[in-house]
């Protein structure tokens, strides 16, 4: 096995200094370098163990929770990230200067926004989202994740993904796709590691020896299936050499356009919306210490949801060359959305029935709670903008960006910041957090920075959408596009101020977890079955 | 008949219905009466197996740790 890994890293790092040498752009030999050093890199640490005799594999008795400790480091690492860079984008927005001359072509709003955009969704998100699954998938089955080391290749490689995509947008390397952005290789290399994320999921489910499947676990891999389809349809592209980065899409036009807001809102509706459910569905009973208020109501938002979002993307495209009865589709199926949607509310926040003052108690269900209070307040402000009146007001203004962060910052954001609060104290065998008026604090800073953004995004937006559509009594537009822009300026600040607040709690969230995991006493583990206690959890 | 015309109404008339069923089916087994406590079993599995792998048919959760969860809210699954 050994050796056919170091014929394949072998191989790959000569492909990649020969691709180094010949590149045609700055970005794709940047990657091949890093590529190179990455296969050169794990060549000599596989060859240093190759003939050593070889570590048993961890025992089958304990869960793999190792690269779910990694996962949740990463989320909280790239969180920062991203909401730093976002943070500094709106500010870019309010005080144009700070698109700074000598960064021009790397650090202005057109390079960072994707950065941005990608950090916080497939960086944040995704991580958290790989982290969680693995946890619940483990818990749900009773078994221990499928596949080894996979688990390690599936973080290491999504992390070389992240890296490859954001570096390469600095670069320019971008097909021009908003959230599928990566140019071709750096698709073909996350597919592979998806299928594989795939693969232990699945094998983990499989080998469970619990008798049902646990309704997050349908959430997590209609999310891993459905996300593996929209990017290998959504990434059709020919490159145009082997040796650059540039593809051409098989697409064009408005069936381009078509595919593109169907892999976009799906994204939404897989990535941000089924997985992140999967979370909610096991951590919320946890949290509260009580079943999921109806398991039926959880099968139907499950069905409803995957039969309705799939349809919803045309919406994107209302007034456009898509034809007329595309774009109603999808309207009406995201208002009927706001049934399921509403009833996934209903079901995690009626869990809570009986134990509401542990809202007074629990600073983290107190996210969850205010998580899904944002995953409500989203999913009835969707669908109320994707119908075609309202959407003539709101399409192209800052209403969307706020409905997109109410959603972002409120329903994915709390609902992590809750996962990662109850996940850190159990992985590293701490009681609990370190400091609960740092999550406090933490809920505060972070709520009251959401309704900054959002409010000054509703503001803008309604107000630059009634400024573009001004006629004077002779028919003329009454406004210019710069007129709205400079209007807009107090909302723009406000916005950032915003941000800084998210950004706020989030940093006391990253000081909180290093006190736990820093934390005063060793980490042990009950085993419950097995005698060796001494076996540290992976 | 030209393939996209063929995809078309397939899509429209058969797929759609059984589409449409499979949903309905979904919707009505969730219901299902006879279903209660595989439901009911399934909403705790989140309370077992937390700290390891289930060995050979055990359940580790506790007798009165499943009382105490069950009579909290057992009553909508």
């Amino acid at each position: 096995m050994n050796y056919l890994k170091l014929v394949i890293l072998g191989l790959v790092t000569l492909f990649a200094a020969i691709a180094t040498n010949w590149a045609h752009d700055l970005a794709y030999q940047v990657h091949a370098l890093l590529v190179m050093l990455v296969a050169a890199g794990m060549f000599i640490w596989v060859l240093r163990r190759t003939d050593e005799p070889s570590k048993v594999e961890g025992p089958s008795a304990v869960y793999f929770d190792g690269v779910i400790r990694a996962g949740v480091i990463a989320t909280a690492f790239w969180g920062i990230a991203g909401f730093l860079v976002g943070t500094f984008i709106a500010f870019q927005l309010a005080f144009p200067a700070l698109n700074f001359e000598f960064l021009q072509g790397f650090g202005n709003f057109g390079r960072l926004r994707p950065l941005h955009t990608s950090a916080v969704i497939f960086a944040f998100g995704g991580n958290a989202l790989i982290a969680t699954s693995f946890y619940v998938v483990q818990r749900t089955s009773a078994v221990r994740l499928w596949g080894g080391n996979t688990a390690w290749f599936v973080f290491w490689g999504y992390q070389l993904f992240i890296v490859l995509a954001a570096t390469g947008y600095l670069m320019g390397a971008t097909q021009s796709k908003e959230y599928a952005e990566p140019e071709w290789y750096v698709d073909i290399w996350l597919t592979v590691v998806w299928l594989a994320y795939l693969a232990v999921y699945l094998g983990t489910i499989v080998k469970r020896r619990e008798k049902h499947i646990y309704v997050a676990n349908w959430f997590f891999l209609s999310f891993i299936i459905t996300v593996a389809m929209l990017h290998l349809v959504n990434n059709l592209s020919i490159p145009v050499s082997i040796w650059g980065s540039k593809s051409v899409q098989v697409f064009s036009g408005v069936q381009d356009a078509m595919t593109q807001w169907w892999y976009g809102h799906n994204a939404v509706g897989f990535f941000l919306t089924a997985g992140f459910l999967g979370m909610m569905y096991y951590f919320v009973p946890k949290q509260a210490g009580r079943p999921v208020y109806s398991y039926k109501l959880s099968i139907i938002h499950f069905w409803a949801l995957i039969f309705l979002y799939i349809w919803a993307g045309p919406h994107h495209l209302h007034y456009t060359a898509l034809p007329d009865w595309a774009s109603t589709l999808g309207m009406v199926f995201s208002i009927v959305l706001w049934m399921p949607s509403w009833g996934g509310m209903i079901n995690g926040l009626m869990t809570l029935q009986g134990a509401w003052d542990k809202l007074r108690t629990d600073p983290i269900m107190r996210m969850f709670v205010l998580s899904l209070g944002f995953y409500g307040m989203s999913t009835f402000e969707g669908p109320m903008m994707s119908i075609r009146a309202v959407n003539s007001l709101s399409h192209y203004t800052d209403w969307t960006i706020g409905h997109v962060h109410s959603g972002a910052l409120g329903w994915n954001g709390m609902i992590t910041f809750g996962a990662i609060y109850f996940l850190t104290p159990k992985l590293w065998g701490r009681d609990k957090m370190y400091s609960m008026s740092a999550i406090n604090w933490h809920f505060w800073l972070a709520t009251l920075g959401i309704v900054l953004y959002a409010s000054s995004m509703w503001v803008t937006g309604i107000m630059e959408g009634l400024m573009w559509r001004e006629v004077d009594d002779q028919g003329f537009l009454v406004n210019s596009f710069a007129d709205t822009v400079s209007a807009k300026f107090p909302m723009y600040v406000v916005r950032g101020l915003g941000g800084v607040m998210f950004l706020a709690g989030a940093l006391v969230m990253c000081w909180n977890m290093w006190m736990t995991i820093r934390g005063a006493k060793p980490a042990t583990v009950s085993l419950p079955s097995a005698k060796s206690n001494a076996v540290p959890a992976e | 008949m030209e393939t996209y015309t063929f995809m078309r109404e397939l899509a429209d008339s058969w797929v759609l219905l059984a589409m449409f069923g499979f949903f309905l089916g979904a919707a009505v087994w969730a219901f299902l009466p006879s279903q209660k406590s595989a439901r009911e079993d399934a909403s705790l599995i989140p309370f077992r197996n937390e700290n390891g792998p289930k060995a050979n048919g055990a359940d580790n959760l506790r007798v009165d740790e499943k009382k105490s969860i069950q009579l909290k809210g057992l009553d909508n699954v």
